[in-house]
Order: C-alpha cells, then structure tokens, then sequence
C-alpha cells in the first residue's frame, strides 16, 4: 500500500521560506471541483464510471447466463464467446460482466462503511484531545499494524456462506484505521487554526465547529481515504472468493479466478480463462490510484509536474527547469564587452557612521 | 530510549489486543467445532489435547468467560496452542514451525529487497522529475493495482511449466530432506525464485511512487536550496541531503503498511503452494482447521510487530531528532 | 576608491513561460561594490527575494530568468557573467564568491546531519586539496568566528537555539571567504535582542574580512541603520536607491516616503505614522504607467500611463537615482 503525500506532508515540519508566488494565484483559483480538470483524476473518473455503468446494467446485457452450461467446453476467445469459456462450457464474458456488480458493490460499501468509522474516530480524537484521543489512537493503530487480511480471512471463514454486504461490512469494520490515522493528524492542525480558535472563543458548539469548520477542510483526505479503502475492499473480497471462502455460487472476479485456479486452467493453456479478470481488477485499481493521485496533486501543489519542465529558449536551445539551476532564457554573450566600472565614489560621511 | 520503550509498550499492548481478539473469535463459531473431532477419534487423541481444545474454544461451559480467559492465557504462555485438525494429531505450535522458515525467507526477504530496490529507483525518479523516468510511472501505478496472487498465476502460466528452470510449486524438490547441504539449499533457492519475482514485482511500484513523491516535496525544503548554493555536487545534494530527508518519512510508512503487505504476499504462498504460512492458512480454511487458523493469525500478528520494532529502530538510527539529546 | 563587485544589468525574472508567465523582477539595474552594505528593501511581493534569488540562479521551478545579466568581478581576473556560467561552473563559482543566508534559521540546516558534517562538506566540495585535519581546524575557527564554542561542532540543528542556528549559517557562509554575502531576511525570526546581537557580530566581521552584504528585509528602519546603501523595491522594480543616511534624511519616492513613515524614529522629531494606504500590486495585472500610482498620495497627469524609469533626479542630488515624475524634469520624458 503506497503512502499517499497528502498524508506525509504534516510529519515534514515547515514550508519552504521560498514559498513560490505561483502558488498564491492558484490557491485563490481553488474550487471543489476543479481537480477534475487534472489529468489523472479525469481518467481514472471515466473509467470509474464505465465500471460502475457494468455494475447496473451488466447483468441485463450479458450475452449468456453465467452459470448456464454449454457443450462449447474450454474455448478459447471467439465471436460467440468473446472471452472463451470454462470447463463447463459456461462464457466468461458473461461472468466478468455480472461479477462487475458484486465487486463495485462491495467495495463502495465497505469505503462507505470505513470511511465514516474513520471519520467518527480520527476527527473526533483529532478535536478532543486529551485522554480521549490517547484511547482513540491506540486504537487505530492497532487496528492498523493487525494484518487485516489475515483477520478478514478468519472471520468470513468462521461465517457459513458469507453474502456480498457482509463481506463488505467485515472488510469494512477491519480497514478503518489508516484514514482515522490520517484525519487524526489533519483535525490536530486544523484545530490550532486561527478562525477555529476564534469560533471556539466565540462560543460555538463543538458540534457546529466540527461540522462547518474542520469538515469542509477535510474534503480531500476523506475522499483520498475512501478511495484508498475502496481500493483494498476490491482487492480484500476478490481474495476472499479466490481462495473460495466467501460465496461460490454468486460470481465475481475472483470466484472466476477461483475456478481457474481450481481446474488448473494454467496447466491446460486456458490463459482466457483468468487474464480478463486480472486485467479487469487491474484497471480498476490504476483508475482508482488514478483518481488518489489527481487527489493529492490537488491538495498539496508541489507535486504537480506541471506540464512539461522543458523550455525552448528564444535561441532555439531547451533548457530544464530544475531545483538549483535557474534557467536562463536569453543568456548573455560568452565574451562580454568591457563595461566601464561604475565611477560614483562615496565621501566617508556618506558609509555607515552617517546616519547617526 | 524513551522513543523505543514508548514503541515496545505499544506493541505489547497491540500484541495483547490480538491475543484477545484470538481469544473471542471461536467463541463466535455458531455450533461445536471440536466436538465432532473428539468423538471421531476417540480413544486417538490424549485427554491433555482435549483439555487444551476445550480451552481454546470455551467448551467448559461451567467456567465463566474470566476464568476461560485466563486459561487461555496460562496455556498460551506454555506455547500450548492447540492441536491442528487437519495434521492431526501434530500440535499447531508444530505446524507453524515448520512452515515459519519458509515465510521468513521469502516474505522477509523480499519485502525489505522490494523496499530497499523501490525507494532507490523512488529516489531517481524524484530528482529527475519532469524526465523521461515520469514517463513510467503509469506502468507502475497499473502494475501496483495487479493482485500478488493473479500475477504469481500469470508468471507461472509464462516461465513455469514443463522442463521450465522455474518449478511452478513447492519450497524444494519432492523426495529431498530439508537440511542445510549443498542438494537442499539450492533447490530451495530456485524455487523461491519466481514467487520472490512476483512479490518483488507488484510490491516495489508503490515503494517508487511514494520515495518519488517525498523527493518532490523534499526538494523544495530550504536545506536543499542552501546545499544548492553551497555548490556541493549533484550527486551529494540528491542522496545525502534530498533522499536521506525524503527516506524518514518513507521508512515509518514501510513500518505502518507492514501489515498490508504481509497480507498480500502471503496469497503469493498459496499460488506457488510454497510451504509458508500462508499457504498453511489457506489449508487450514479449506479443511475448517480453527486452531491452526488462530495460530496462524497470532503468529503473523507478532511477527508484524517484531517487523515494526525493527523499523522503529531503522527509523530511530536515521533521525537524530527522535534521539534523546 | 570603490570598486565594482557585483553589476547587475536589465535582470528580467519571471515565474513561468509565454502568456502564463508572471514578471517577478522587472528591468533592474543595480550595483554592489567591495566591501559595502547594500540594503534592499519593499513589501513581500515587491520582487526583493526573487530577486535575490536570481542572481544567484537558485529560484526554484517555475522561476526563470528571462535576460538580463549580473556580471561578477573578482579581486584579480576577468569579470564573469553568472547567466552564462554551466552547472558545472556555477556550482564551483557558489559559496566560493557568493554565499547566502537564508531567512528561515529553522529549515536551512539538514535536520539529520551534525553541523560539523554541513561546514565540512562545503570545504571539501571547494577545496578538495585540503587535509581533513586542515579542514576540520578550519570549520572550529569558523564557528569561534560567530561565537560558538567549538563542542557544538557534533550537535544536530535540532539542539541549537534560532539564534545559534542563525550563526552557525553565517560561520558557513564564510567559510570560502566569498566576496559577496547575499542576506535574505537573516534576523527575521529571531527575537529583538538576538537580532541586534547578530547584526552588531555582522557588521564587525565585515569590518575584519571585507566581504559586501546584499541585505534584504521588509524592515527598513534596520537598512537605515546597519547599510551603507539602500534600494528600495516595489512591484519588481528598484524605485529609488540612495546612500543610507540621505534616503532617510530625505526619501525622494513617495513609496520611500510612505516606508519611512511606517515606523516610529528613534531620534530626532517626531513624525506621524501614516503607513501606506491600499495594498500591493498584483504581479499578474500591474497598472499601466508608475506601478505606485494607485496608492500614491501625489500622483499626477504622467503617472497612470509613462513608466518613470530609474534614474538621477532632476533637482540636485548626487549618488542617488529614483524613478519618479516629482523628480524627473518633464523635458526628459
């Protein structure tokens, strides 16, 4: 699980003394959805929203039933069956379009879920302080160092026949913990904030404070957490049904993946059987990294590239931008005339003793 | 030192909080799991191991849960845990450790190699950001969002298989005795190769990511300015000043995900049927083999906390500002 | 006779490229001779900082600098043009001749090496030559130099006070005994007394190495003190540059004016403190003519649409420039 930036930026104390005036424009500019501008988090919305689209209508618009059988036993891809089929003649193709809906399913429910624990617990220990707090992060992070795999596994195994929303709550409840974390440190400086204190001063209900002040500021690392966690509920309950703990019979990709694995498609040189499936959760992971990035990138500028670092200097060389070596776009001739010292001397009254 | 006793009373307290969760678990098993083993092999099993199951699932119906509790932990505390069902009538604290090594070795090994191998090549991409290296981030954020076990199937699908150098599972070759001689060792090693692979390959893009990030947010530190104007070499303002800055906040991440990781490697187990824990914990699913699962569970939790003091001492020795003064 | 040490001529700074670009520093022309304190000073956001950064080509990405050149002469040896240097140059030409402070005491040390391994690299990187016995001597006199006691040598920044930090970075700005000491805001961050301390130590190594300040602060009431000579910024230009004592005696610019009245004197009589009404120009979207005349109390016909350019006032005043159309006789136009 990679770190994201926005998260690390408060354990480095301090922003540069060169703080960039670019930088202020582009602040002013801010508005709630302007991140969809950015590159990456419009890609990976599009092909969110492609999945999602499968998720409702996959099951209507599938070609066959996905459990139906068929004498076209272990094909490979074709115009009949665009991504073959398996050992019972069933289409995977089929079965990849209606898995589309367990696994989106599952994964924002447990994001949902995850993230408002989150929410309950890090802001809350952020905002209290105090003993509270001390018992709120203990508990998040000990949440986070327990492998939650290995936990998830456990419990859905020890629950007969798991269904998608249990699943997705028991993958929930166990992944909370790294948002809470992130939105703990976020709440404790925003709370040191002037226009926070001064609500504070003036009375305000901590309700309302936690509410209209400190939420609205949270935007971004809640939803970069969401997407975090939505992330690793995908990959969680795929696991699950790959090594056959959780349902069998309702299909996602990884109860195809299970199957594969099951009647040694790889030993039979049946790769259709199992690509598209890794293939389709590879996509939806980079989407939603996608998005995280074109998160972080919206809330902590400097790790924008910024187009292109190269100019095309007016003498028809490029040049990089880089830390350290401003470039120069016009650079003065190699051998330059002699220019005449400047002549001005200076009485003695004039230098520092002067003034007084 | 306070900074390290601080982290060592944490991870009791966490291991404790495992330990108890492990407690209350089987006693959320609906029906009696044990029962039908005891009475299958009656006779078989000694009145000691029922004992020790009747303690592991809470069978004493006349105890109460405090009473159950501390049973539980007088019996943990002598290594006692449990019998395992399906290598029955082996004892679980058997099982693990005989499968305990192969884990070490594999995802010990690789995830500090991965971690290790991606924060270098993170370090690179960070300081030449805007180059040609930007370029290849795409590929490693899709190569990241791969599950470690659908990878471990394809390069078994691609470089395993039939008189393949690759063997496509196992920890050793069949009919050799685990030792440490010249037959063993490096049957061993060729079979961890391709699952070590794999491991390295999906878990090194997230390391890259997040090293490339710091660097970018590190180089606009000051320090790095002045290194600049103090007209110390590239080479020296990259990796002594950029990268060992950037590198603290990625070696309390690599300790945080520890967790996620462990986790995700240890299905690499179950496609390779390499003999390490995860594969065992995949068995013992499939044949309901509660106390294995349990141990297995604690033993992977306690080994993530060692894993985690380990880093806290890295991180310890590379940031003076933790250090008592 | 004072001699030339820096000559900085029709420097153009901007952040960004074509039509996006913001212009930071705009055609400025100024010089620094051995040995004097230059003091440069303005709002934040006059252009003091980028500036000062450019000349020495440290300003981050977007920074560029768009053509100009800052010609560097040496005691003994051809000038040369810090614009034209390589990497490779530069970096040999950095903190041998030129050296900086930086404003924030805080972040310009590396946290997580000693101060002994910051002043001995920067030795090392210069004079690859010298014995490390030699160089760690060198590095002991230099912290005696800012009056650290040489056992802090081993401390991590960290353990230093703002203050000793302060020092600890102008021990290593002249630890290659540079021609020219650049100052962004050293004394910023520190409390009234530190400041003084550090100043006072500053103005008496000057005395015994030589070394020309390039000082820039917002606060001019230190200027008037502590330089020798002043330019005053405002909306990327230099506005007026003139010798410390008659700047302060009388400010020709009516932003110098409205700067100087922004803080009590200390002696003589008492003036009003008016401040400046309004606020700083928007780098993105200057007002055409004079960038002041929005806020100058009085402006006149020429001001909203004829830049003033620097230069020496048509009533009498030697060794000061200003650009302004009060001082400019309307003929020059």
């Amino acid at each position: 699980m990679a770190i994201s930036p926005s998260s690390i930026e408060q354990v480095i104390p301090g922003q540069g003394a060169m703080a960039q005036p670019s930088a202020t424009p582009s602040r002013a500019k801010r508005r709630p959805f302007r991140f969809v501008a950015n590159a990456k988090a419009a890609t990976g919305l599009v092909i969110l929203a492609v999945y999602v689209l499968f998720a409702i209508i996959g099951p209507w618009v599938a070609p066959y039933d996905p459990s139906a059988r068929s004498s076209d036993i272990l094909q490979g891809p074709s115009a009949k069956h665009w991504f073959g089929t398996t050992h019972l003649g069933q289409d995977i193709f089929s079965q990849i379009l209606v898995g589309t809906r367990s696994v989106v399913v599952v994964g924002l429910l447990a994001g949902v879920v995850a993230t408002i624990l989150s929410i309950l617990i890090g802001v809350t220990a952020g905002y209290l302080a105090g003993v509270a707090d001390e018992g709120l992060s203990a508990l998040s992070n000990v949440f986070l160092v327990i492998p939650a795999l290995p936990l998830i596994i456990i419990i859905t195994s020890i629950v007969e026949r798991a269904s998608d929303t249990l699943v997705a709550l028991i993958i929930g409840l166990t992944s909370w913990a790294w948002g809470a974390r992130v939105l703990r440190a976020q709440t404790l400086s925003l709370r040191r904030r002037d226009y926070v204190e001064a609500a504070r001063a003036s009375g305000e209900r901590t309700w309302r404070i936690i509410l209209f002040e400190i939420l609205p500021n949270l935007t971004a690392i809640i939803a970069s957490g969401f997407v975090g966690t939505v992330i690793f509920a995908v990959m969680s309950e795929i696991t699950l049904a790959f090594i056959g703990i959780s349902s069998i019979t309702s299909w996602n990709w990884g109860t195809i993946l299970f199957w594969a694995q099951g009647q040694q498609a790889l030993a039979q040189g049946a790769w259709w059987w199992f690509v598209p499936a890794g293939l389709a959760i590879a996509l939806l992971g980079t989407a939603l990294a996608l998005i995280n990035f074109g998160i972080d990138e919206f809330v902590s500028p400097r790790l924008r590239s910024g187009g292109s670092t190269r100019i095309r200097t007016a003498s028809g060389h490029t040049v990089r931008m880089r830390v350290g070596f401003t470039p120069v776009l016009n650079p003065p001739a190699v051998a330059p005339p002699p220019v005449p010292v400047d002549a001005v001397v200076l009485s003695s009254t004039d230098r520092k003793g002067g003034s007084r | 030192m306070r900074f390290l006793l601080q982290r060592v009373a944490f991870y009791l307290f966490t291991a404790w909080a495992a330990i108890t969760l492990n407690f209350f678990i089987p006693r959320m098993i609906p029906g009696d799991p044990v029962q039908s083993l005891i009475s299958r092999n009656q006779g078989r099993i000694s009145a000691d191991a029922i004992e020790s199951l009747r303690v592991l699932f809470g069978l004493d119906e006349n105890e109460s849960v405090w009473e159950q509790y501390v049973d539980y932990w007088k019996q943990l505390l002598q290594g006692d845990l449990g019998l395992s069902f399906t290598f029955f009538p082996a004892p679980v604290s058997t099982v693990i450790g005989d499968s305990l090594p192969w884990t070490v070795g594999l995802v010990g090994i690789t995830t500090i190699v991965s971690f290790l191998l991606g924060t270098a090549l993170g370090v690179g991409a960070g300081w030449r950001r805007g180059s040609w290296v930007d370029a290849l981030l795409p590929a490693t954020t899709f190569l990241s969002s791969i599950p470690y076990f659908w990878l471990g199937l394809v390069a078994i699908a691609v470089f395993a298989g039939p008189g393949s150098f690759f063997p496509s599972s196992g920890g050793y070759e069949p009919g050799l005795v685990p030792a440490f001689d010249q037959y063993f060792i490096p049957s061993a090693i060729q079979h961890s190769l391709l699952p070590a692979a794999t491991i390295l390959v999906s878990s090194m893009s997230g390391w890259i990511l997040s090293m490339r990030n710091m660097m970018v947010t590190v180089s606009s530190e000051d320090y790095i300015t002045v290194a600049h104007a103090k007209g110390l070499s590239e080479r020296r303002v990259a990796l002594s000043y950029a990268a060992r800055n950037a590198l603290l906040p990625n070696v309390s991440g690599f300790a945080l995900s520890l967790g996620f990781i462990v986790g995700g490697t240890l299905l690499v187990e179950i496609v390779f049927s390499y003999p390490g824990l995860g594969y065992q914990l995949f068995q013992a699913v499939g044949s309901k083999d509660y106390p294995l699962m349990q141990g297995i569970f604690l033993i992977i939790t306690i080994s993530v906390l060692v894993a985690n003091l380990l880093a806290d001492v890295a991180y310890l020795l590379l940031d003076p500002r933790t250090r008592k003064s | 006779m004072t001699q030339t040490v820096l000559e900085i001529t029709g420097l153009n700074v901007d952040y960004g490229v074509g039509d996006q670009a913001v212009r930071a520093v705009r055609d400025v022309d100024l010089t620094l001779r051995r040995g004097e304190v230059l003091g440069l000073a303005g709002e934040s956001g006059s252009g003091k900082s980028t500036l000062a950064y450019g000349i020495t080509r440290l300003l981050p990405p977007p920074g560029v600098i768009r053509s100009g050149s800052v010609r560097y002469h040496p005691v003994d040896g051809d000038p040369v043009d810090v614009m034209a240097l390589t990497p490779a140059e530069l970096r040999r030409f950095r903190w041998a001749e030129t050296s900086i402070v930086f404003q924030g005491a805080m972040n310009s040390l590396n946290p997580v090496h000693r101060i002994s391994t910051q002043l001995l690299d920067v030795i090392k990187a210069h004079e690859p030559d010298m014995s490390a016995p030699a160089r760690l001597a060198r590095a002991r006199e230099l912290l005696k130099l800012v009056g650290i006691s040489a056992d802090r040598m081993d401390s991590y920044p960290h353990q230093l006070s703002g203050g000793m930090r302060q020092r600890v970075m102008i021990g290593m700005a002249l630890a290659l005994e540079p021609q020219i000491v650049i100052m962004d805001e050293p004394t910023t961050a520190l409390d009234v007394v530190m400041q003084r301390q550090i100043l006072g130590q500053l103005a008496e190594l000057r005395e015994r190495l030589g070394f020309a300040v390039l000082f820039i602060t917002h606060d001019l009431s230190l200027l008037v003190e502590f330089s020798d000579r002043i330019a005053i910024m405002y909306g990327g230009r230099i506005v007026e540059e003139a010798p410390a004592a008659q700047l302060y005696r009388a400010a020709l610019h009516p932003y110098t004016e409205g700067l100087l009245h922004s803080f009590p004197a200390l002696r003589g009589p008492r003036r009003a403190l008016t401040g400046i009404p309004g606020s700083p120009p928007d780098l993105r979207a200057m007002p055409p003519g004079c960038a002041f005349h929005p806020r100058c109390p009085r402006a006149f016909t020429p001001c909203d649409n004829e830049l003033p350019v620097l230069g020496a006032p048509a009533d009498d005043h030697p060794g000061r420039s200003v650009a302004c159309w009060l001082h400019r006789s309307l003929e020059s136009r």
